[in-house]
């Protein structure tokens, strides 16, 4: 039924993350480089779920549980992070951010 | 062949709503792309046979931390990118895509091969699986780890910190 979809699977997953990482490098607000971040992890899970499709068997999809998990410990610790950074800042422009210690 | 066009339409809504993230400058856009891009990578989750991991992707992603990225934008205030990259840099970016894409494409059109016609992946058989010998342990860990994000976002997030 699906065993088909593999290959297309992986492609999209590749465009996705080739989106993703665009976005990284050519958005200015902090906050849409981070969701382009999201996006890339999303690609690397749709080809995860799609080898876990191919070999059939199911560890890729227990590596997307930790995927999945990882990424919401991240999205919380990195959003506090943007808040602590408007503060001191006020500003969500990626340039501003230059000193590692205030 | 309903699987197969189902596969196309939502690969080609996730495509769409992932430029809107990436093209838009108001990050409000950003984030309803990403949510369109999400909830189609959930279906497509599903049309791959893991029905488990498209409720996640929807409870969990969708849910949870989209709604703490919109939280976030609400309280900091929505602002337009004011300036947006430049020439050069669009340039650079653009070759570096590119390069990624060729690699990307080399490394994973050459490591597809034809997929077993049954897969089991139902919640029973990937719980099996997770809550057993080599993937407990990291399961265990988890939960360390998420409190410590919870303990380490409040402490960043302090108004005197």
């Amino acid at each position: 039924m699906s065993a088909d979809l593999v290959q297309p699977a992986l492609v999209l997953s590749l465009v996705l993350f080739v989106l993703g990482a665009l976005g990284v490098f050519l958005r200015r607000n902090i906050i849409t480089v981070f969701m382009c971040v999201e996006l890339m992890l999303n690609a690397v899970n749709l080809a995860f779920i799609a080898f876990s499709r191919a070999r059939g068997t199911l560890d890729g999809q227990v590596l997307v549980f930790f995927v999945l998990t990882v990424a919401a410990a991240e999205a919380a610790v990195g959003l506090a992070i943007i808040i602590a950074l408007q503060r001191s800042q006020d500003t969500l422009d990626v340039d501003a951010f230059r000193i590692l210690k205030w | 062949m309903i699987t197969v066009i189902l596969f196309y339409v939502f690969a080609a809504l996730a495509v769409a709503a992932a430029l809107v993230v990436v093209a838009q400058r108001n990050p409000i856009y950003s984030a309803f792309g990403l949510i369109v891009t999400l909830c189609s990578l959930s279906a497509i989750f599903g049309l791959l046979g893991s029905p488990f991991i498209a409720a996640l992707q929807v409870v969990v992603y969708a849910g949870a931390i989209m709604v703490l990225f919109l939280f976030v934008l609400m309280l900091l205030g929505v602002k337009e990118e004011d300036r947006t990259s430049g020439r050069a840099l669009k340039a650079v970016a653009t070759a570096l895509a590119l390069t990624l894409a060729v690699e990307m494409g080399v490394v994973l059109v050459g490591a597809a091969r034809p997929a077993p016609a049954a897969f089991d992946a139902s919640t029973r058989t990937v719980a099996q699986v997770l809550f057993s010998a080599p993937y407990l342990y990291a399961f265990e860990a988890t939960s360390i780890l998420i409190l410590a994000a919870l303990v380490g976002s409040i402490v960043l997030a302090r108004r005197d910190a």
